[in-house]
């Protein structure tokens, strides 16, 4: 061995495929040891291969494997050569990291998924059973306590509720501090109990409560909080996976918190499916105080204003949807929609299109700006499918379109599609239901 | 006495596609603009700067080019900006980037007083409604997300009184001065710069703020200062289902098979 001659093994460059690169914001720039990357007006990576060293630092840092190592012909035959020399020799030992086996250690010392119980007046958020349910999965995969945070005034009949849908502890903080909702007592009273019993998870729901106060947390406890998740999963090292939109809706992403803790995720309403509700489970309660008095707190909710209106209709709470888009030509032509949503104790519902042309009000809007929507059908009539609308019906359990455009990208998200005129298929659909209704009765 | 505006370049997401075939997004072509929630943001500071006599400030954190986006701002009529952007502030996550921008508004505060800072609920590219929170933490200032309306400002008392919208309601709320607040959509009506104002905007200089004049610890900026790592993305999965008859000519033998369907899945109940 020591006869032969030394070859220096070739490093390569960084190369960017053509096409990858998604601009995240110039992540490869940042660890390049040698200023080799200077970033285009498009935000892509333009790499100076004089000043490269081939230290992959860059690769490693990419969310889309966008960077790849070149090597010149030559260098691929050096490679080649250096690769027949050392088959034969042992796999080297991996070295042990121990700035990473010190950061596992410390991450250890959390434990257990929490879920904050949002309500107003005493109401909780359904979204906070939503999240009891996907917990419960992380729980068991980790193998620890799934648990509540109860934070209000006169609201400890929620920790039953929340056991109800599945936590077996509840934390809770009873004061009349908390009766409305104000950033500064509800983050200090989380961070306070985040602090002293150190879960590993803490998951919110994505509403505007709960948006407010996560961010608030997070930054905080200086740790990771990833927005508006649809998909949470557990990984090998017990990491939480959160996969969220991206991009307005265009592409998805999944984000770990690699080293610190708790893990925290706000989770989009009505993705999450509701677990069954079971009033005979039990589960402990601690009761906790926080330091601090009213005085301390200067923001004063000083009135509530319910926006309701009379016979209002909540599309995000339907099990049947019929909602319609531009291709429903006029405002009168919804008519034929409610016809078929009364046959299916279904409501109404729409794309930003139709509201943008006067036909519907916006709370019946389905999409990216409009409501998140989970029914268990979702008929998608005259809708051409923009990918800011499939965001918020993509997760239906059965999506049917109707459609005169075989193009349109609503049929690639549908499980059943029919091509053609929706202002005569949806009234032979709702006659045909009447028909065989009156059949069975008769 | 100031008001902050926090702005950022996005890339106009509707405008995205993707490739049918590689599954990867197109982005030629895509023009980068003025986060849509931040035009509100900032037009909400220059109604702030009208009413009350405050100066309007404009910050953005990002690449160079951002300068572009900040003379826009100066063609509304705000009177200073300050451009944030370093290598060292790239790859960041929303900590790492409350964490630059926040300090250049304390940086700011030391000249001159800070009243409001005020932001765009989210953004259209990362929609987290993130910073704000983590902005108005790390200042130690009062949180007012989602304000659709400010309804008055009393600078000798140092309090504000606002609006938020919420689902289903609405909150009035009085807090003490300096605040955080991010606005909705709805907060106000934009105003088109004047040609005169924009004629001034272009020979106006754009402050710079590099990590050298900031002096952050880079450990908590950037992607070394982020706590969220992006593992991978992909193209979301699409099932595809069946199209059912001839639609275009035989609607009702069409709707016929789709009911057969529906109640063969036990989703209809007769």
């Amino acid at each position: 061995m020591a006869e032969e001659k030394k070859i220096k093994k070739p490093h390569g460059v960084a190369r960017l495929i053509q096409g990858k690169c998604i601009a995240c914001g110039a992540r490869c720039q940042m660890p390049c040891p040698k200023d080799a990357i200077e970033m285009n007006d498009q935000g892509e990576p333009v790499i100076i291969l004089e000043k490269c060293s081939g230290c992959r630092k860059c690769l490693k840092v990419c969310p889309v494997d966008a960077l790849e190592i070149y090597y010149t012909p030559q260098e691929e035959k050096i490679l080649a050569e250096i690769a027949a020399r050392t088959k034969a020799a042992a796999p080297a030992v991996e070295e042990i990291d121990k700035e990473a086996a010190e950061t596992l250690a410390r991450l250890k010392e959390y434990r257990g998924v929490w879920v904050f119980i949002e309500q107003t007046a005493g109401e909780p958020a359904q979204v906070s059973w939503e999240l009891l349910g996907i917990g419960a999965e992380l729980a068991r995969t980790l193998g620890v306590e799934l648990c509540s945070v109860v934070i209000g005034g006169g609201v400890e009949n929620l920790c039953q509720e929340s056991f109800s849908y599945g936590a077996t502890r509840a934390y809770l903080i009873d004061d009349p501090i908390f009766h409305h909702y104000r950033t500064e007592p509800y983050y200090k009273a989380i961070c306070h109990l985040v602090r002293k019993y150190k879960p590993e998870i803490v998951l919110m729901g994505a509403t505007g409560l709960g948006r407010d106060l996560a961010g608030a947390v997070a930054t905080e406890l200086q740790t990771g909080l990833t927005a508006d998740c649809t998909g949470l999963a557990i990984d090998d090292r017990r990491f939480l996976l959160q996969t969220r939109p991206a991009f307005g809706g265009n592409i998805m992403a999944t984000i770990l918190t690699e080293s610190t803790r708790p893990q925290m995720s706000t989770v989009r309403p009505h993705v999450m499916p509701l677990p069954q509700r079971d009033v005979s489970r039990r589960g402990e309660i601690i009761r906790e105080t926080v330091p601090g008095k009213e005085a301390d707190f200067a923001v004063k909710v000083l009135e509530i204003i319910d926006t309701r209106k009379e016979g209002d209709v909540d599309v995000a709470a339907a099990e049947v949807i019929i909602s319609g888009g531009r291709g429903m030509c006029a405002k009168e032509n919804f008519d034929i929609l409610q016809e078929l949503a009364d046959e299916l104790d279904g409501v109404v519902g729409c794309s930003r299109g139709a509201v943008e042309a006067g036909w519907m009000p916006a709370e019946r809007q389905v999409g990216q700006t409009g409501k998140t929507v989970r029914p268990k059908i979702y008929f998608a009539c005259g809708i051409s499918g923009a990918i800011q609308h499939l965001v918020g019906m993509q997760d239906s359990d059965v999506i049917v379109a109707i459609n005169r455009d075989r193009q349109a990208p609503i049929f690639e998200v549908a499980n059943y599609g029919i091509v053609g005129d929706v202002l005569q298929i949806i009234p032979a659909l709702t006659n045909r239901i009447r028909e065989m209704r009156t059949q069975r009765r008769g | 006495m100031l008001v902050v505006a926090c702005i950022k370049q996005v890339p106009d997401t509707t405008q995205v596609k993707i490739d049918p075939d590689t599954g990867t997004l197109i982005r030629e072509g895509v023009p980068f603009i003025l986060n849509p929630f931040d035009v509100h943001a900032l037009e909400e500071s220059l109604r702030l700067k009208d009413k009350y006599g405050l100066r309007a400030t404009v910050i953005s954190m990002g690449p160079p080019n951002t300068e572009v986006t900040l003379r826009k701002a100066l063609a509304r009529g705000a009177d200073q900006t300050v451009l944030l952007s370093d290598r060292a502030f790239g790859g960041a996550d929303t900590l790492a980037t409350s964490m630059v921008l926040a300090s250049a508004i304390r940086r700011l505060s030391q000249a001159e007083e800070v009243a409001l800072v005020i932001c765009g609920q989210q953004t259209i590219d990362g929609d987290t409604a993130q910073v704000g929170p983590g902005i108005a933490t790390r200042l130690g200032y009062a949180q007012l997300t989602l304000v659709d309306c400010i309804e008055y400002v009393d600078l000798p008392a140092r309090k504000v009184k606002v609006r938020r919208k919420l689902r289903g309601r609405h909150e009035v709320i009085e807090a003490p001065l300096p605040a955080l607040i991010t606005v909705t959509r709805e907060i106000n009506r934009l105003r088109y710069p004047t040609v005169p104002m924009r004629l001034m905007a272009e020979e106006a200089a754009i402050t710079l703020w590099d990590n050298q004049k900031m002096g952050l610890d880079e450990a908590t900026i950037g992607l070394k200062g982020s706590a969220t790592q992006v593992r991978r993305i992909f193209s979301p999965e699409r099932a595809r289902g069946e199209i059912l008859g001839d639609g275009a000519n035989e609607p009702e033998k069409a709707a016929q098979l789709l009911l057969g369907k529906l109640i063969e899945k036990d989703l209809l109940y007769l």
